[in-house]
């Protein structure tokens, strides 16, 4: 059976990169810093995409690279892909202005 | 070769260059066709096409003048041609006194006062023509890293540039800085997100605040603008390759840094004044990036890519690194070293970043980059005002 590999940059982050095409309902094979684990994809993962490696509540932050890179626009499963539908910068958000 | 050295040309105010281009320099939009006419009449010259130079005010006219200085200056160039047409604002002359100060040759060429552009191009060539005789009786001379300003750059970005060759580049950067020499992150609006990192490494609180104050500048002209910042940044080639956020590709592209103190926070195309890591203030767009850091003197740049660029200049050269080995393989008539073999698991960050040491060392002492071959001579100025 073919492993499809993925990288947890940081033991803190809450998101993987695929390191190659994933299929979805698929098994990936994630390291993180020598650790490895294994999450099912939800849907299929392009090269250099993430998913999630925790589910992930609308509103809380997203980490990478040990760092916040976004937060959730909705709420996010375990495996699924996260991109733009579901994560929102918090910088430069000059369409925010005025609201809230 | 040795180790961490290069053979380049000692200029007479100390400087050294990894090239020896004689620049045609038009100050203004009107000159910048008669200037392309030269270096087709003579080899070893090289010019640029811009739309800048005249009708421009306060600090807006002062960062073009800079930029028109800084790239004379730089030590990858021998001599200068400077080709005005007369009336504008960014006078031939002004910019070929300033570039007087470096000692090398520089000539002043009027389309207005030669009595028109065939004249004019008669006249600059001449000059041109004499200008590359004389530098190609120059020969090189083995140098340290340490007369190295090393420029960072990554444009067309994937989630792999933060994984491999990012991390790969600020290796490179470590390496440079421990040999004595210089290296120049920038791209401001992508290290929003990161400046933190950034800060906590200032070499003193001045350093700290003038990071700070960048980030802020920057991010508060997209917010004057009304609209998120990632409807143009990331780029839709970036959100292809993975990059969801700005933070996500800021936090990426900061690894270029490496792990050395920061030094300096310098204004777009300013000379850096200290040796060792220090941070340009550019936007991210590559064009303008790699013109504010050649002004800024840097002899050679590391531009990193997961979408694949032919971004060079007219007078550093650049080394493409691609972040995936099938951007690699795809566009190998761009790319020069490949960083994807990190992702792949083949080789580690240290080995990639050898390799790109060892490619510093060769393009520096004459080897052509894909850029350069492909006369990618991309030039382009940061304005900070309107033109009026």
């Amino acid at each position: 059976m073919e492993d499809y590999k993925a990288l947890i940059v940081k033991p803190e982050d809450n998101v993987a990169t695929a390191l190659e095409a994933i299929p979805a309902n698929k098994d990936a094979v994630v390291s993180c810093q020598g650790r490895v684990s294994t999450i099912t994809v939800l849907d299929s993962i392009e090269f250099g995409h993430k998913f999630a490696t925790s589910f992930i509540a609308k509103g809380s932050d997203i980490r990478k690279y040990g760092e916040v890179i976004g937060r959730a626009s909705q709420d996010i499963d375990i495996g699924a892909h996260l991109h733009t539908h579901n994560i929102e910068g918090t910088r430069g958000r000059g369409d925010q202005v005025g609201k809230e | 070769m040795e180790k961490n050295k290069f053979w380049g040309y000692r200029r007479a105010d100390g400087k050294v260059g990894v090239r020896n281009h004689v620049l045609i320099l038009p100050t203004i939009t009107c000159a910048t066709q008669a200037a392309r006419q030269i270096t087709e009449l003579v080899h070893g010259t090289v010019s640029f096409i811009h739309q800048h130079g005249c009708t421009q005010v306060g600090v807006d006219y002062e960062q073009t003048f800079r930029t028109f200085v800084g790239i004379g200056a730089n030590p990858n160039v021998y001599g200068v041609v400077v080709l005005g047409l007369g009336c504008e604002t960014h006078q031939a002359k002004t910019v070929a006194g300033e570039l007087a100060k470096t000692n090398k040759p520089v000539e002043v060429v009027s389309i207005q006062d030669e009595g028109g552009t065939l004249d004019a191009i008669a006249q600059g060539s001449k000059i041109a023509a004499r200008m590359v005789q004389e530098a190609s009786a120059q020969t090189r001379e083995l140098c340290d890293f340490s007369e190295l300003i090393i420029g960072t750059e990554c444009g067309g970005s994937d989630a792999c540039s933060g994984l491999s060759a990012n991390p790969a580049v600020g290796y490179v950067s470590d390496s440079i800085i421990e040999d004595g020499g210089t290296a120049i992150l920038a791209e401001t609006t992508e290290l929003i997100g990161a400046e933190h990192l950034l800060a906590e490494r200032a070499a003193d609180d001045r350093v700290a605040q003038k990071a700070r104050a960048v980030i802020k500048a920057m991010e508060n002209r997209s917010l004057q603008m009304g609209v998120d910042i990632r409807t143009g940044n990331p780029t839709p080639g970036n959100r292809k390759g993975g990059l969801s956020t700005l933070e996500e590709k800021s936090l990426g592209a900061a690894t270029k840094a490496g792990s050395t103190a920061l030094q300096e926070v310098l204004d777009y195309a300013e000379a850096p004044t200290k040796k060792g890591l220090v941070w340009m203030d550019t936007p991210g767009q590559d064009i303008e990036q790699l013109t504010g850091m050649t002004a800024g003197g840097a002899q050679i740049v590391l531009f990193t890519t997961g979408r694949g660029t032919p971004t060079g200049s007219p007078i550093a050269p650049t080394i493409k690194i691609s972040t995936n080995s099938a951007l690699s393989e795809k566009m190998a008539e761009n790319m020069d070293v490949n960083a994807g073999t990190i992702i792949e698991g083949k080789e580690s960050i240290e080995e990639v970043g050898t390799r790109i040491l060892n490619e510093i060392s060769q393009v520096s002492s004459g080897k052509l980059t894909k850029a350069e071959i492909l006369k990618q001579h991309d030039f382009g100025i940061w304005r900070i005002g309107p033109t009026f």
